[in-house]
């Protein structure tokens, strides 16, 4: 009954428009996914040796921290125009936007998570007689996962959130449909954009975790052995402030 | 070349500067918009956050509400804000969004700084009989600055990258330049328009930075005291302990 209708009386949940543009949505859905997907892998590549960069040498580190925080202050609009003389009117842009924001987040978690590596573990992998190369994929990756993951985590939940803005160039995902919606005020599709949008973002992060716990099996032991430890004052933001 | 010679000639126009659609008017709304909502935003959330650390409750809170903000789309909130009934009611749509996006980091960092606070001094405090008022003035609230202080900063260049993107549904400020510029497919004048957002954007960071390094009341005990004292990293509160981001916008 409320079929055909709630499209002409243009209202928030409209069942009619799921069933009638669901190819628009997959679409878009699937536009977003490659996105973040791509941003967020080109990150990690990029960010991972500006890490070791910055490890290795105590004078790249500040001119690396720094360039990645002047580039997140920059605000998402700009920075996608401002790329748009370089790439015209393409997706690259977008990508590239998101890969730079990324980047702030990726990077500091990777040094946190390196720089939380004990030394002993270190020092044992070497009189082992493990080269820097094994020693930094046996032992100090394995060990600085947590904090890698984390970061990864907040880089893709903001990177899902922030494609939308690629609307403004037509490579925004979701975001397209949002911006369409907002020139023609049809209430079903921003809203249903809009909480695919955030839908997505939770997904990511729960694979994400989930990712993280397959990997690193011996922090789960770790954790059940301290449950009883965790007293109410103690850092809550693990995640919240990276 | 050819864009940067049109920036160039675009941005050295006086008449982009002047009038409705000026740079200069729009600057004066993305700043107006930016210190009203910012306001809003501290007075809504710092006390809250200052409280809840205080008694020590609420981490959670802190945190997921930062993590929602992470993970909802500005840009979703600020057309869905423009289609409600309160779309009709000039910049009110925009100033919610503003105000909504800026509490997360504010909340986060305060609480965190909050607790952050040496809790053997906490103790100290009250043995020597502080009330709840004395030691939240006079030891913690001066403890925690500088991540209150961070998340005053992150805040502010949030709510300046919110007011940018608020151009895309008819709000006022520098995105205006943006917008019209891709709706004029006039390259030079986005590209002028994004240079302006972002040097304003770095600004107000920068200035931000300075204020709270001149603000920071323990930084300012160590200067006065400096004479001896300016060898050892003694009291300078750990600034960069925890790097907080917000998230972009």
């Amino acid at each position: 009954m409320a079929g055909q209708n709630c499209l002409v009386t243009n209202e928030w949940i409209c069942g009619e428009y799921l069933r009638t543009r669901g190819h628009e949505l997959t679409d878009a859905t699937l536009q977003h996914i490659g996105i973040t997907l791509a941003s967020v892998a080109i990150g990690v590549l990029v960010a991972f040796p500006l890490a070791l960069l910055a490890r290795r040498w105590r004078a790249a580190a500040g001119p690396v921290l720094g360039l990645t925080t002047v580039l997140y202050t920059v605000p998402s609009l700009a920075m996608f125009s401002l790329l748009v003389p370089v790439f015209g009117l393409s997706v690259s842009v977008v990508v590239t936007g998101l890969v730079l924001y990324s980047l702030t987040v990726l990077v500091r978690n990777i040094l946190a998570g390196l720089a939380s590596v004990p030394e002993e573990a270190r020092e044992a992998a070497r009189g082992m007689g493990y080269g820097p190369l094994r020693l930094l994929f046996g032992v100090e990756l394995p060990l600085a996962l947590p904090a890698l993951m984390a970061g990864l985590r907040i880089a893709t939940v903001s990177t899902v959130s922030l494609t939308t803005v690629g609307a403004i160039i037509g490579y925004g995902g979701l975001g397209n449909l949002i911006y369409e919606g907002m020139h023609s005020y049809f209430k079903a599709q921003v809203l249903t954009a809009s909480v695919l949008c955030v839908a997505l973002a939770i997904v990511a992060d729960l694979v994400l975790l989930f990712v993280q716990r397959l990997l690193t099996p011996w922090a789960r032991a770790g954790k059940q052995a301290k449950r009883r430890g965790r007293g109410a004052g103690g850092r809550p933001v693990t995640e919240g402030a990276l | 070349m050819g864009v940067i010679d049109r920036t160039w000639t675009w941005l050295t126009t006086g008449s982009h500067w002047s009038g409705t659609d000026g740079v200069w008017h729009r600057l004066g709304e993305h700043l107006f918009l930016t210190v009203v909502c910012l306001a809003i935003s501290c007075a809504l959330a710092l006390p809250v956050a200052v409280l809840l650390g205080h008694v020590g409750r609420g981490g959670a809170l802190a945190v997921n509400v930062s993590n929602a903000g992470r993970a909802v789309p500005t840009f979703a909130v600020l057309v869905l804000l423009l289609l409600s009934p309160l779309g009709t009611h000039g910049s009110w749509p925009t100033v919610i969004a503003l105000v909504l996006f800026a509490i997360p980091p504010l909340l986060t960092n305060a609480y965190v700084g909050m607790r952050e606070v040496d809790r053997d001094v906490v103790e100290a405090a009250r043995g020597m009989g502080m009330t709840g008022r004395q030691l939240i003035g006079r030891v913690e609230l001066p403890l925690a600055f500088p991540l209150i202080a961070t998340g005053v900063r992150t805040a502010a260049v949030q709510v300046v990258a919110t007011t940018t993107l608020a151009a895309l549904p008819g709000g006022g400020g520098l995105g205006r330049i943006i917008t019209a510029g891709f709706r004029l497919t006039d390259t030079a004048q986005v590209v002028s328009g994004a240079l302006l957002v972002a040097v304003l954007a770095l600004l107000v960071e920068g200035v931000l930075v300075v204020l709270e390094r001149l603000l920071d009341p323990v930084r300012r005990r160590a200067r006065r005291t400096a004479g001896r004292a300016a060898g050892g990293d003694g009291p300078v509160a750990p600034a960069d302990a925890v790097p907080a981001v917000g998230s972009a916008v």
